[in-house]
């Protein structure tokens, strides 16, 4: 089995009026598959309200199903017994990194998610150093959370998921918020995590930009999954993403462009690289 | 501005004062607080100064920086000092005006400065040196009795440390919609109480919705962390008393007992 | 018409030793109808920079011109030169506060003191010139999506009719159709209406696409201010403090690292699109 899998998964929110009749439903999730396997790094895509958010919220089970199925770690997330356990191993980063952050020392917030889980003090003491290291904040262990910039929150936020030794993190827009110089930070804070420490990495966005990393690319429109493949074969699709509000890398775009043009140039360029060694093979 | 109150605000250092238990440093601010109401004479002063200087410079905590928090109470100072300085009865050292400052007068004014000026001092210490999670920490199990007739401590001190935290974010919030407003040509300023309390609404709206978010936000981020109430959580810094407190009890028990002994054969 | 700004410095907690300075020596002449761009990273000082513009915040040290008037003078009506230079914050749409957006947006006029009716085909301009369907207008902000909400709030600004536009970060945390929606509204602004637009960005790629000048803050400086082919021509000296220039900048020193004769540099994707179709041809021939 895979680590996630979700079947047919639907959610609606319900909006009633104050006699309790239905206004209206919304579909945020319209039977939607997702198959994600453990160590992979998965990215969702998806304009603002795609639904891509909805779907986070029930890898964590903030949400349950209102239709079809989702398996996490080999766990029904529908059955109360396994909350807990389901969040403790997916764990999640969301946008804002002020809203997050519940202590008013660093180290204390990584601490937090330990805590709760009632994990004995020494270890705790062990996790707190060793998450912070692995996002490179150790040195600011004692820091005020209100005195570091946007990047570093984020990386704290990562560190209180670490620490509670999750196998998957769900991280659902972390970089929307941020600065290009923080942006990268958590990137490569991310890609290190999944690449060094194998967990498995959904990451929610829609800059382009960050999706070139990942195994798999979802893209969702609507509440429903419309395009799924490696990032190469997504970004060869630039009029359908369009359709889809969203854009590529401007390097895959200006290949795009000049293929059209008539030079021989293969779909799905991704890096200023490649296409300078399109163009090079071709000159 | 808004930025400058320190009272309520950490100060990172490694000191004695830092390290101790919560509940040892509530414990003595509470005997200090008493001591500054029960003090009599120079010799009680010369006491509790000593006591207060020797704690500050303990704590590390740079002197300069623990004035700035007074700033805060300077109105209420001066307005204490006239009240004292012109109501207390007693033998006349001037007269102006149909005013009399008495000798008594002058002698309450002073002590009075002294015993609110020490009063903000030594609680400003108390935050200074205590992160809101340790304080909190330290009242939960200080009124862990209190649970037995369900008062919710765990939830209460949850909540103050919270709010602690927020403090900051939603000072620097109001600051910036109100900046915007000001740019949108909204005046904060000018006209009665009434159209005052009306350009409140601008800053008000907005800034209500922006804490409801973050309340939800913050919600959310704590359910997804795996909190669920008080029961069966561990924690980072557990509270013990270590050898330091035990000495510190000893030593504001000895405190306390020179203030008394000053103030009865004194 | 200009705005200028005349060695302006600003200094947080002056003489205590917690002093910092936003700003240093800021000297600037901006013109009437020009479209410019700031960037610089987090604490560059642009955002100290841009809330001078309107005299939201006071320079510690230096002068600020608005059409020749110096902004300062005791008897200066600061009130009209927040009119006149309009300020749209970050995430803007955190500011409305009315029941309806179309009440929202009247809020600036009738500060302005007109009539509820002049205020209010104010607003009917404003909401149609950002580009705002009507069957949004009386609703409350609540009902809309992220990008309607940066709609209307840019409208609020807009209704004022200022005669400069400052746009801080006008498209954070919007989607790529949604940012593009609102750059293209900004420019058709500037192209109809004449306004002077001044752009706070961090996307290299957005400001060079539309800007004509380009400005680059660091550390409290100016670091470079110049035309986006001038500004990225020091791509070098843009990564040493932390800031790069646009894809297709770096793409065009490539290619000629591969022997590809491509002419000139190019700053948005039309020009490396030319530059490299004309190379191409010129090997062909």
């Amino acid at each position: 089995m895979n680590f996630i899998e979700a079947r047919k998964l639907v959610h609606e929110y319900i909006r009633r009026d104050e006699e309790g009749n239905v206004e209206n439903i919304l579909t945020a999730l319209d039977q939607v598959d997702l198959d994600v396997k453990q160590g992979q790094f998965v990215a969702i895509l998806g304009h603002n309200g795609s639904g891509k958010s909805t779907l986070a919220k029930h890898l964590n089970v903030l949400l349950t199903a209102g239709g079809g199925s989702l398996w996490v770690d080999g766990k029904d997330t529908l059955d109360e017994d396994n909350l807990w356990d389901i969040r403790q191993n997916a764990g999640m980063v969301f946008q804002n990194p002020d809203n997050q952050i519940i202590a008013s020392v660093v180290e204390e917030d990584v601490a937090f998610g330990p805590e709760n889980i009632g994990v004995p003090t020494p270890e705790i003491w062990k996790r707190v150093e060793k998450s912070l290291k692995s996002v490179g904040m150790i040195q600011y262990r004692e820091h005020s959370p209100n005195k570091l910039s946007g990047g570093q929150k984020q990386r704290v936020a990562i560190a209180g998921v670490m620490a509670m030794e999750p196998k998957c993190i769900v991280l659902d827009e972390p970089t929307a918020m941020l600065d290009p110089n923080g942006r990268r930070e958590v990137l490569d804070a991310v890609e290190q995590l999944n690449k060094e420490k194998g967990v498995t990495v959904i990451l929610i966005t829609h800059y382009m930009e960050e999706v070139i990393r990942a195994d798999q690319v979802y893209v969702m429109d609507h509440g429903k999954v419309v395009m799924q493949g490696t990032p190469r074969s997504i970004f060869s699709q630039v009029e359908a993403l369009k359709s889809y509000r969203l854009d590529v890398p401007q390097i895959t775009l200006l290949a795009h462009e000049l293929r059209k043009e008539g030079l021989a140039i293969p779909e799905g360029i991704l890096t200023r690289q490649e296409l300078a060694e399109a163009l090079c093979r071709l000159y | 501005m808004l930025r400058d109150i320190t009272i309520g605000q950490y100060y990172p250092a490694d000191s004695v004062i830092h390290r101790l238990d919560p509940r040892t440093k509530l414990m003595g601010v509470l005997i200090y607080v008493v001591s500054l109401f029960v003090f009599r004479g120079l010799a009680g002063l010369a006491a509790v100064t000593a006591a207060l200087a020797f704690v500050i410079w303990l704590s590390k905590v740079p002197f300069g920086y623990m004035v700035r928090g007074l700033k805060a109470i300077v109105i209420i100072l001066v307005i204490t000092v006239l009240f004292n300085l012109f109501l207390t009865p007693g033998e006349p050292l001037v007269e102006f005006f149909g005013l009399k400052i008495t000798w008594e007068g002058l002698e309450h004014a002073a002590f009075m400065t002294v015993r609110l000026t020490y009063l903000i001092l030594g609680s400003s210490l108390l935050t200074l040196t205590t992160t809101p999670n340790q304080l909190t920490d330290g009242m939960e199990r200080a009124l862990k009795p209190l649970n037995k007739i369900h008062v919710p401590v765990h939830e209460i001190s949850m909540m103050m440390s919270i709010a602690l935290r927020f403090i900051p974010i939603l000072i620097e919030e109001t600051d910036k919609i109100m900046r915007a407003q000001l740019a949108r040509g909204a005046d904060f300023e000018s006209g009665n109480l009434i159209k005052k309390a009306k350009s409140m609404v601008p800053l008000l709206v907005p800034l209500f919705i922006s804490a409801f978010r973050r309340a939800n936000d913050l919600a959310m981020a704590m359910e997804a962390r795996c909190y669920r109430g008080g029961d069966g959580r561990t924690k980072m810094k557990p509270l013990k008393y270590k050898r330091a407190d035990v000495f510190s009890y000893l030593l504001i028990g000895g405190y306390f007992a020179v203030v008394i002994l000053l103030r009865a054969y004194l | 018409m200009s705005i200028i700004l005349d060695k302006v410095n600003y200094i947080y907690s002056e003489k205590t030793a917690y002093e910092i300075q936003a700003l240093k020596n800021i000297n600037l002449k901006i013109e009437d109808g020009e479209f410019i761009g700031i960037i610089g990273h987090t604490g560059s000082g642009k955002s100290t920079l841009i809330q001078h513009l309107n005299g939201l915040m006071r320079a510690t040290y230096g002068g600020i011109y608005y059409n020749g008037q110096d902004i300062y003078d005791a008897d200066y009506n600061c009130k009209e030169l927040r009119s006149k230079v309009g300020l749209v914050f970050q995430y803007p749409e955190h500011q409305l506060f009315e029941t309806t957006i179309f009440a929202d947006v009247a809020f600036g006029p009738k500060n302005q003191g007109l009539s509820k009716k002049e205020a209010e085909l104010k607003a009917f301009t404003a909401l149609r010139s950002v580009g705002l369907k009507e069957d949004y207008w009386y609703r409350s902000p609540f009902e809309l999506s992220g990008g309607q909400k940066r709609r209307a709030a840019i409208a609020g600004v807009l209704a004022m009719e200022p005669e400069v536009l400052v746009l801080d970060e006008p498209t954070a945390g919007l989607d790529p159709k949604g940012r593009d929606e609102i750059f293209d509204q900004v420019a058709k602004l500037h192209k109809e209406r004449k306004i002077t637009i001044i752009l706070v960005s961090h996307s290299m790629e957005d400001v060079a696409k539309y800007v004509a000048r380009l400005i680059v803050m660091n550390q409290g400086s100016i670091l470079f201010d110049g035309t986006p082919k001038e500004v990225f021509a020091h791509y070098q000296e843009l990564e040493a403090v932390g800031l790069a220039a646009p894809q297709v900048t770096y793409l065009m020193n490539d290619l000629r690292k591969r022997d590809i004769l491509v002419e000139g540099s190019a700053t948005t994707l039309e020009e490396a699109k030319t530059a490299i179709l004309q190379a191409f041809q010129k090997k062909q021939n």
